[in-house]
């Protein structure tokens, strides 16, 4: 539920670009060919030799060389470098490094309470079934005509905007001993003497709700995005045939952002797996909120295990591409078919 | 379109990725050799020179800068810049993986101490270097690399008005004496007897520097290289946490440890809300700061050492902070080290910050006066084997000098984690010595 900032982009990007995609489609006839005609057109002169030139060849490749280049270095070449990392038991300083084969990665597998972390990501899968329930029923519900619905639409998407760092400081005061909570929950009368990440259960619980606060807002926007882009008249039709809001909802509605919830649900996961900010920020990892990111962290800029940091990284990165994998096979990203 | 500007672009795209690739393949060996030492005279010598530094603070409000211009006073010809980096850690171990990190630079920790001639310029001999406390840290094959930037003693920053309230006036002179002085301010007062500054994390660092002051053994860092189970009953290791464990255990420390915050914790000790804290003598000048701005008399910020006496008398072991080096790779090594002798012996910022001069001869600072008026045995700890030490504490995943595993203590005593202190020294002492065995030193 967290970091899945530039994936959520992109696909809400490509969704919208399948929506238009389609329309071309229904318009234009095929795009990307180009009319018979002109192929065959006599060729003559300038318009011979640019066809013939090498150059026409090179030209995508040419438009593609920036992006690529940016792609390459800091993306593979990062990556790469880190796999090939987790190979040595570099220090991250010294000049020197020795291989030192599957060792790490032995290590990692073979000492149990480098998992026992993942536990953690426990709270935060709980907390992203909250998170996409409530962002989902926000979405259903805003997306009909209501009043100050622009207002509420921007209500809850503003936390998102926050930066993550300025959102631990902020909250580290909100559960502080005497801190915003406990003087909110005194004005009902509710008076606690609990500190609120003084013990695992509730700091996990706590940062998971930190969490929610954060990324409700992005999945809100996602759904409501899909949501208005079922046509109006379904609605008018169902409405006719005497269907009540819910079961709008659930034949109308849920089947047709299908694939934008289950985008969700694989982001959740991935990202209850790779917390990191909030409690890196708000708890340093203490009191049982460590996450295998800050674990990572640790192991590497703690202790200097760079090697073994980098293992670490890549089999999470293994694990993550694992889920999404099952998750793809289990639920198949089959057609949207409204109409 | 022309076929030069394509074949200029696709030169620039494949010299980015060339950059790239080469940035990667690691720093390379370094330039070995050339000795940083000082220069003849003082006036002929010259060139920019950059130092690094984690105090922000004084970057920002000019004091560096002043600094530099009484530098100039003698060294016309050097211009001095400063970059103040607030991860200095994670930031200058990251920029030692090229060659520009600054001319004078403190060695941060995660530079193994075999490595120092790859990356800074010899000082002198152990011989030449004996005039300074600590050399023996940075020493390696008879070369030292590293001045110590100033020491400190360890000890409980403390509100001295607020024990006087409590009805103690002379220090403890046992772990049970101290605590039963903290249970006197908790009952008789109402204030926070201790505070851990738990979410901040490095004050419980601090607990560590004890190590030597508690049996009076300037060898005690050193005895810790090798599989000796540091945590073992009676150890200095094993009294140092067992007290912080007992502090917390008998919640005599602030209730909230999750929530702390180390800047406004200098007030509340200035003010009297707080009774104590677990700190350097470099931390006594910030809470008298404290005190000023706040109102209260900085007189009452007093400084006691370890409750443990040695044939009754307490002891004040000496540690060493940030070493300075120069650069292997600085382009004026004569004013660099320049920098590093006129800053550690003639600018008067160990005096100023109320801290120990790395020069041996240099009297103790005001700020430990009562440890001199006391009779306080004052010796420097030794570092020979802190990089064995390292190596082992590293491999073990413990960190002494880390804040992790003493978060972990302060939880086991607050009853949020499971087992107790005795199941949490032996889970250490196991690490410890399995580490050590594998280090093999």
């Amino acid at each position: 539920m967290t970091e899945k900032t530039d994936t959520a982009r992109e696909s809400a990007v490509m969704t919208g670009r399948s929506v238009t995609d389609k329309t071309d489609t229904g318009s234009h006839g095929r795009p990307g060919r180009r009319p018979a005609g002109r192929r065959r057109a006599p060729s003559a002169g300038r318009s011979r030799s640019w066809r013939d030139s090498p150059l026409r060849k090179i030209t995508p490749w040419l438009f593609l060389a920036a992006p690529l280049a940016l792609l390459i270095t800091f993306t593979y070449v990062p990556v790469a470098s880190m796999i090939s990392y987790s190979f040595t038991d570099w220090d991250g300083v010294s000049p020197d490094r020795e291989n030192v084969g599957f060792d790490n990665y032995v290590q990692i597998f073979t000492r149990p309470e480098l998992f026992r972390v993942f536990f953690v990501s426990g709270y935060y899968l709980a907390a992203s079934v909250v998170q996409i329930a409530v962002a989902l029923y926000f979405a259903v519900v805003l997306s009909f005509n209501l009043k100050f619905r622009n207002l509420f639409k921007g209500i809850l998407f503003f936390p998102y905007l926050i930066n993550g760092v300025a959102i631990g400081f902020v909250f580290l005061y909100f559960f502080q001993d005497g801190g915003t909570l406990d003087s909110v929950l005194s004005w009902f009368g509710v008076t606690t003497d609990h500190p609120w990440l003084g013990d695992p259960t509730s700091a996990n619980i706590s940062l998971a709700g930190v969490s929610v606060w954060r990324f409700t807002g992005l999945n809100f926007v996602l759904f409501l995005g899909a949501i208005q882009s079922i046509p109006g008249e379904l609605y008018e039709a169902a409405e006719l045939d005497g269907a009540g809001k819910w079961k709008q909802f659930r034949h109308i509605i849920a089947p047709s952002i299908k694939p934008v919830i289950s985008l969700s649900v694989i982001l959740a996961i991935s990202g209850s797996l790779s917390v990191f900010e909030i409690p890196y920020i708000m708890t340093g990892g203490a009191t049982g909120t460590q996450t295998f990111v800050i674990q990572t962290i640790k192991l590497a800029f703690q202790f200097n295990k760079t090697g073994l940091a980098s293992a670490a990284a890549v089999v999470l990165l293994l694990i993550i591409l694992l889920i999404t994998w099952i998750q793809r096979r289990l639920v198949p990203d089959d057609k949207v078919d409204l109409v | 379109m022309g076929h030069k500007k394509t074949t200029a672009l696709s030169g620039a795209v494949l010299a980015a990725a060339m950059l790239a690739l080469s940035a990667c393949s690691g720093g390379g060996s370094g330039v070995t050799g050339e000795a940083a030492t000082a220069p003849s005279d003082a006036k002929e010598v010259s060139g920019k020179i950059e130092v690094l530094t984690q105090r922000t603070d004084l970057v920002k409000n000019g004091t560096l800068k002043k600094y530099a211009a009484e530098f100039n006073k003698i060294y016309p010809k050097v211009k001095v810049s400063f970059d103040g980096i607030t991860d200095y850690e994670g930031e200058v171990r990251i920029r030692m993986n090229g060659k520009v990190y600054g001319d004078v630079l403190f060695i941060p920790g995660a530079v193994a101490k075999n490595d120092y001639p790859k990356f800074f310029a010899p000082l002198g001999t152990t011989q030449e270097m004996s005039k300074y406390r600590f050399s023996d840290k940075t020493e390696v094959d008879g070369k030292v690399y590293g001045v110590a930037q100033f020491g400190t003693a360890n000890g409980f920053v403390y509100n001295k008005a607020l024990w006087k309230k409590a009805g103690i006036t002379t220090w403890p002179k046992s772990p049970q004496e101290f605590l039963a002085g903290l249970k006197a301010i908790k009952d008789k007062t109402g204030a926070t007897p201790y505070y851990t500054n738990f979410k901040d994390g490095w004050p419980l660092t601090q607990w560590t520097s004890n190590l030597g002051g508690v049996g009076c053994d300037a060898q005690a860092s050193n005895a810790l290289a090798g599989p000796v189970s540091p945590w073992k009953a009676g150890s200095e290791m094993n009294t140092i946490d067992t007290l912080l464990h007992d502090i917390v255990k008998q919640g005599l420390s602030e209730k909230d440890p999750t929530t702390t915050n180390w800047e406004s914790s200098k007030a509340l000790l200035a003010e009297g809300k707080i009774g104590t804290m677990m700190l350097g003598s470099w931390a006594i000048t910030q809470m008298q700061q404290a005190a000023k701005e706040g109102g209260t008399d900085p007189a009452d910020i007093g400084f006691m050492p370890f409750p443990v006496q040695n044939d009754g008398k307490f002891c004040g072991a000496l540690v060493s902070d940030y070493q300075q080096a120069v650069s292997i790779y600085s382009e004026n090594k004569p004013a660099a080290r320049a920098w590093v002798d006129w800053f550690t012996e003639k600018s008067g910022f160990a005096e100023k910050e109320g801290v120990v001069s790395a020069l041996k001869s240099a009297p103790m600072p005001a700020t430990l006066k009562e440890f001199v008026d006391n009779d306080v045995t004052f010796f420097d700890r030794s570092e020979a084997k802190t990089a064995a030490v390292n190596d082992i504490d590293e491999a073990a995943e413990i960190g002494l000098n880390k804040q992790d595993y003493r978060q972990k203590l302060v939880d086991t005593a607050r009853g949020v984690e499971k087992g107790d202190i005795e199941d949490f020294f032996a889970g250490l002492n196991k690490r410890w010595d399995e580490a050590a065995k594998t280090v093999g030193d």
